[in-house]
Formats: C-alpha cells, sequence, structure tokens
C-alpha cells in the first residue's frame, strides 16, 4: 500500500495495525470487544475477520489476565498488542504492568524481552461518565522499563503504532479518544517491523521526517515554528496548542509548538533547543498538574536553560480533583482561554 | 489431629503410606508402574539433595551470607514428583519456594542463591534453555505468564498432534495463599476458555506466613478448579509417587489439546515462611509433628528399605555427594561478589533510552569524579 490518504485518527490506527498485522505473524492483538465488534471504538474494525480469531482476539473481561498472558505470549516469542478499553479500566492491570511487564528485561539481565504493545485511549472532552475520560501516562512514565507514548495526529498514529510494535521494549500507546475522528493525510508508504527496531528506538534523526524516514517514536517533534515562547503538548492537547499559537499570532505573538510525542524518554535536547531560542515555555497536558509531566519538563528546562529563561515555566492542566462529572470538564480540561491566559502571564516577566 | 484445611470428603491421591506401604489406585497405579528400584532411588536421591540444599542455604542466612531464604523443607516430594514428571521441552513458572524443582530441571543450586545474596534479581540461568522460568515473587503473577506462554504453544502447533517429541505443556507453581489472588482466578478463566495445555499446581503447604488455609477459603482448595471447568484432583504431595502419577496424568492431558488441570498438592511447610519468619508465634509443636510422622523422604525410605533396594552403599555415596555438593555452595556463595554499582542501568530497556543513558553517564562521571579528586587533592569531593 502506497501514496497519502486522508483518514482519522482512529482509522490511521487500523491501518497501522493492519500493516502490523501482515508484515510479522508473530503479532496479535488481544483485548476486550476488539474482535466481532471491533473495539468500542471500533479501531481494530474487520481485523478480526481478515486475520483470524487466533490473531485478534476477544479475550474475557479481566484487564490483568490480559497483560499477564500477553508476557506470557511474549515469552513465546510473540508480540501481543493490547487495548485497555478505557484509560480508567488500565488499574486492574497495574500490577501486571509495573511489576512483571516493566521489569523482566532488568531481572533477566536482558535474557528476556517483551515487545508488548499497550494500547489506551485516554484523556477527556467526549462527555463520558467516570473512569472514561482519564490521563494516567505519569503513573507509567514514573515507571523504569516501560516506553510511553501519544501520538497527535493520524499520520502519527499510523507511524507510531507500527514503531511501538517494532520495539523491544513494553509500550503504553496512549491514544488520545477525542481525537480519533480527526482527520488528516497518512503517508501509508511507511512500514516499519522489528527487524527496523533500532530505528524506532533512539536512532533517527528528527530532521529527517521531511526526507521520507519517520522521526523515532522517543523524538519530539517541532509541529509549528516560532520565535517568542514555547509550548510543549502531546497527544489530546497539541491541536488545541496550534489552536492557541494560531490565536497568539494573531496578536502578534510567535509561539512554537512541540509536540512531545513521547514521554519516556523525555526528547529535552529537542525542547532545550526550542527554548534557548524562545525563552519561554508553556506545557499543556489534561493530566493534573501536580507531580505531572509539566513539572518534570519545568525542573528540567530550569537546569538546561537557567541562564535563557525570561519567565519561569508555567503548565497547564487538569486540578488535583478526580476527573469531574463531564457537565464541567470543559472547565476542568485545558481551553483555549487557559493557554493564552498562560501565555500573557510569561510575556508579562 | 487433623490438620489445619484437611477436609475428609475430599479424595486424595495416594499410592504410598506415611509407613512406607504401597497403595493401588486403578488410575494412577499405572502412571508409576515403570518407575523400577533405580528410578525410585533416583527420586530419593533427588528429594536428599534437595533437603540438603535447603538446609546448606537456611545454615548460610544464618551465617549472614544470604540476605534471605524461602525454605523449601517438606515439600519435596510435591515438586521433585511433579518435576520429574515434566518432559524436557515442557516449561515451568515457579514461585518462589520451588527449590526442588529447579534441582529437577537442571538448574544449578548456587544460581538460585544469587537472588537470595542480593547479587541478582533474577537467576544466572537461561529460562528457555532450561525449560525454567525465573522465580516470581509478586504471589500468582506468573500463573497468567504461565497461561500465555501455554497459549503460545497452542499457536506454535506443539499440542495434540500425536508426537510425543513436540507436543507440550506448561506446568505453574502457586501456593495456597496465592488461591485467592485475582490473578490466579484470571489464570483459571483464561486457561479453560482458551483450553490452554496448562497444569496449575498449588502446593498447599497449609500456611501463608501467618494464615492457615481457612483464611483463604471455605472450601478444600481442589474444589477451586471445578467452578471453572478444570478437572481438578488433590493428591498427597508427601507423596512422590502419587505425585509423579498425577502430575504426570495431567501433563498428558495439556500434550494432547485435554486442556487444563487444576492439582492441589496436600502437603506441609516444615521450616518457616522465610528466614525472617518465627512460626512458633502461630503454630503448635504438636501440628510439627504430625506433619514430621508424614516426612516425605522418610517415608519412600521405608518403602526401599523394606523392599531391600537401599544399600548400605548407596547411602553412603548419596551422603558423600550431598557433603560435597554442601561444600561447593558454601563456596560459591562466599565468593558471589557484588556487581559494580553501574550495572543498575543496565537492561532497564532492551534498547538505549535517552534517560537511562544520560543517568548512566552522570553516574559514572560522578563516581570517577571521586578517584580523580582523591588522586589530586586528597579525597575532597564536589
Amino acid at each position: 500500500m502506497t501514496g497519502v490518504e486522508r483518514m482519522t485518527f482512529g482509522k490511521a490506527i487500523n491501518a497501522g495495525l493492519r500493516r502490523c498485522l501482515e508484515q510479522d505473524p508473530k503479532v496479535l492483538l488481544m483485548g476486550e470487544d476488539i474482535g466481532t465488534l471491533g473495539g468500542v471504538f471500533r479501531v481494530t474494525e474487520s481485523l478480526q475477520k481478515d486475520f483470524g480469531a487466533d490473531r485478534v482476539i476477544d479475550t474475557p473481561l479481566a484487564e490483568s489476565g490480559i497483560v499477564g498472558t500477553a508476557i506470557g505470549l511474549a515469552l513465546r516469542g510473540y508480540r501481543p498488542v493490547l487495548e485497555i478499553q478505557f484509560d480508567g479500566f488500565i488499574f486492574p492491570a497495574f500490577n501486571q504492568i509495573t511489576t512483571q511487564l516493566a521489569k523482566m528485561s532488568y531481572r533477566s539481565r536482558g535474557s528476556l524481552h517483551l515487545p508488548v504493545v499497550i494500547r489506551v485511549p485516554y484523556g477527556g472532552g467526549i462527555g463520558a461518565v467516570e473512569h472514561h475520560s482519564e490521563s494516567p501516562e505519569v503513573l507509567f512514565a514514573h515507571t523504569p522499563g516501560l516506553r510511553v507514548i501519544a501520538p497527535a495526529s493520524p499520520n502519527d498514529a499510523f507511524v507510531m503504532i507500527q514503531q511501538a510494535v517494532a520495539s523491544p521494549d513494553p509500550v503504553m500507546f496512549f491514544e488520545p479518544k477525542a481525537r480519533y475522528w480527526d482527520k488528516g493525510d497518512v503517508d501509508l508508504s511507511v512500514t516499519i517491523t522489528a527487524t527496523d527496531a533500532t530505528d524506532a528506538g533512539e536512532a533517527g534523526d528528527p530532521a529527517a521526517s521531511t526526507s521520507g524516514t519517520p522521526v523515532a517514536m522517543d523524538r519530539a517533534r517541532v509541529a509549528r515554528p516560532g520565535t517568542d515562547l514555547t509550548i510543549a503538548a502531546y497527544g489530546a492537547t497539541v491541536a488545541m496548542a496550534l489552536r492557541a499559537a494560531e490565536a497568539a499570532a494573531a496578536e502578534g505573538i510567535s509561539v512554537e509548538v512541540v509536540d512531545l510525542r513521547s514521554i519516556s524518554p523525555l526528547d529535552a535536547a529537542t525542547l532545550v533547543t526550542s527554548v534557548r531560542k524562545t525563552r519561554r515555555c508553556v506545557v499543556v497536558h489534561e493530566a493534573p498538574v501536580f507531580y505531572g509531566t509539566g513539572g518534570e519538563i519545568a525542573a528540567r528546562i530550569t537546569e538546561e536553560c537557567f541562564y535563557e529563561l525570561e519567565a519561569p515555566v508555567l503548565r497547564v492542566g487538569g486540578f488535583h480533583t478526580p476527573y469531574p462529572v463531564n457537565k464541567v470538564e470543559q472547565a476542568y480540561l485545558p481551553n483555549l482561554d487557559r493557554i493564552l491566559d498562560a501565555i500573557t502571564r510569561s510575556l508579562a516577566y | 489431629m487433623i490438620p489445619t484445611g484437611d477436609r475428609t470428603d475430599v479424595d486424595t491421591v495416594q499410592l504410598l503410606t506415611p509407613s512406607g506401604e504401597r497403595l493401588d489406585h486403578p488410575d494412577y497405579s499405572p502412571r508409576i508402574a515403570h518407575l523400577g528400584p533405580d528410578a525410585l532411588r533416583g527420586l530419593y536421591r533427588d528429594m536428599v539433595l534437595v533437603r540438603r540444599f535447603d538446609n546448606e542455604a537456611t545454615s548460610l542466612q544464618r551465617q549472614g551470607e544470604l540476605a534471605l531464604w524461602a525454605q523449601c523443607l517438606g515439600q519435596e516430594a510435591a515438586q521433585v514428583g511433579s518435576g520429574r514428571a515434566l518432559a524436557p521441552h515442557d516449561y515451568a513458572f515457579p514461585s518462589y519456594r520451588e527449590h526442588g524443582v529447579a534441582h529437577t530441571r537442571g538448574i544449578d543450586p548456587t544460581d538460585i542463591l544469587r537472588l537470595f545474596r542480593g547479587v541478582d534479581h533474577g537467576g544466572g540461568w537461561d529460562p528457555t534453555e532450561r525449560g525454567f522460568h525465573l522465580y516470581t515473587l509478586v504471589i500468582a503473577a506468573h500463573t497468567l505468564h504461565a497461561t500465555g506462554y501455554a497459549m503460545g504453544l497452542q499457536r506454535d502447533g506443539l499440542v495434540g498432534t500425536g508426537d510425543p517429541e513436540r507436543d507440550s505443556a506448561v506446568i505453574t507453581y502457586f501456593g495456597d495463599g496465592a488461591t485467592s489472588q485475582g490473578d490466579l482466578n484470571e489464570s483459571l478463566v483464561f486457561a479453560a476458555v482458551n483450553n490452554a495445555p496448562l497444569v496449575l499446581f498449588c502446593q498447599n503447604n497449609q500456611w501463608a506466613i501467618s494464615e492457615p488455609t481457612t483464611r483463604q477459603s471455605r472450601v478444600p482448595l481442589v474444589k477451586r478448579g471445578e467452578g471453572f471447568g478444570i478437572p481438578s484432583v488433590r493428591v498427597d504431595g508427601n507423596d512422590v509417587l502419587a505425585t509423579y502419577a498425577v502430575t504426570a496424568e495431567a501433563l498428558d492431558r495439556a500434550r494432547s489439546g485435554g486442556g487444563p488441570t487444576f492439582i492441589e498438592a496436600f502437603t506441609y511447610r516444615m521450616g518457616a515462611h522465610t528466614t525472617s519468619d518465627d512460626p512458633t508465634r502461630y503454630r503448635s509443636s504438636a501440628e510439627e509433628e504430625y506433619w514430621r510422622q508424614r516426612d516425605p523422604i522418610e517415608r519412600l525410605r521405608r518403602l526401599l528399605v523394606a523392599d531391600g533396594e537401599l544399600p548400605d552403599t548407596f547411602v553412603a555415596e548419596l551422603e558423600a555427594e550431598a557433603e560435597a555438593r554442601g561444600e561447593q555452595l558454601r563456596t560459591a556463595v562466599r565468593a558471589m561478589q557484588a556487581p559494580a554499582a553501574a550495572q543498575m542501568f543496565d537492561h532497564v530497556y532492551a534498547s538505549p533510552h535517552a534517560v537511562v543513558e544520560s543517568e548512566r553517564a552522570w553516574f559514572t562521571e560522578y563516581e570517577a569524579s571521586f578517584l580523580d579528586a582523591g588522586a589530586t587533592d586528597g579525597g575532597t569531593h564536589r
């Protein structure tokens, strides 16, 4: 399959998963309702029909069981790609992910690898009930042994799911569910297999994206260049950051938007390069600000750019409350006004 | 005295009584018919060596050479009997007390002690080569890995082909306490609906640290399997012959495509939970004495003696072998050095991770700075 096609974010992941299933017979999909139904968000639509119930597996309704059996399958040489139906339902599997999946390479001194991908539709803004709108990515970024990534565009979704499957490490793949219906151009000529694993990891030049080589999954991407202030965002908040940059431009403020793409590792170098130029930084994520990604970024920027900074790094994100009822979620989530407010405060220093 | 958790309404497979007399069982006696005097002496040797190793490890902990030790004292028959029923190409997922199973898989006992000395989180062995996974300390977590591994065997076409060199099974070991864990129950669900080639081997040693089996269940543990539609059997876990027979049957069923089996091996943890535990706080000496009368090694010894199949020369050679192995173990453990501190950064990921690599670089430089400073100004550090 070649060429550029316009498709939704959800379809782009579907296309990426299909590519993985075609390329490697060891790739398996596992999850609740992913087979006959095609997933509650239809991300796995038609895949069971096309690849069989042995490879696209409707599992019992037990998240720990899904992750735990996937570890066993990975020990047997398979590359399971799991769907956790909603962010808030990952916690029954938290033990398997943190005490087992994340540590097998370490405790076996590298003799056992677990190339397991855990797809998690995450984030709010869809008017859902309790446990269906959360952003728990930092809990996994705080766990050594896991890679944590979040695509923000259909093209990245298509590429990064393939990179995640190709990675020899366990990867938490956070899908901004509110963006599932966004459309974008997807370059279907990109195929990444496990033999390219090194390219999916550290290697790869971010600048190479223009020449057709995909950006490595642990590298950030400058989504919009600017000179006055850097917004760092990932997954769900990149689109909002780009809108804020557009609005700021109308006021004569040039905002650079860095799409982090990876939370663990964090591509500090790309961020630092940006902030050394703009001297100001605002971090935007849906997850609670307290002990969040923004805090880590603020610390790193402060250490690396202390003398270049014109203002402290500011954070826009969720509050230290459980995700609220959907009738007030828009007040909880970072929105255009709150991002612009942070830009104004930063520029006022 | 009725042992803790016992229920007389549950059939228990026994082929050898505590006094060393053989019993006939229509289903299971044929499973051990091929075990002649050599094989029986082999099982006896296994158990004696495992017990000696276990006692040596306890002593090493008492001497400060190990941080901790989890004894398998009293569970030798359950572990050796089931372990010897495995084929080389079967795969075992142990908990952390399965030293007897490790012995049957050819694991170097020194490697087991790496974990307990604190120089390794895993062990020194290659799990794939030995068909014996690393010990798992989070209770029941590995039972799901075993289930998934068994599902992998199915997909690899290694179940139900009729070729004994090809057909494979997985066995996972866990205790009475683990039956309360969600992961074990999820394993039973996944194994059942997938008809996975898995043997779930529960060693009911009566105690989960200080909690008796009655704190885990109001029914005999063997009944846990039935609700999931999994054939279940209770075996006298101190009877190496019955344990071998029951496990061999379950493995055959698994390899041939018959699906999972739940085995409750009824046994007793004669020692403490670990060297940090004090069983006198929660159980009686009378109970311990009851089980000493049912010692798994002693009953096989009695059988062999009654059959005239335990010559003094064999006993003497075995004692000499156990002594030599003990000496070897003590020397090897004392020689185990701590790894270099910078090794803590190794293998966190399979491919380089920027955070780990930058921290490794910082740490290495920091360590080196002490050497530099020591050389130039007598040890003033930054």
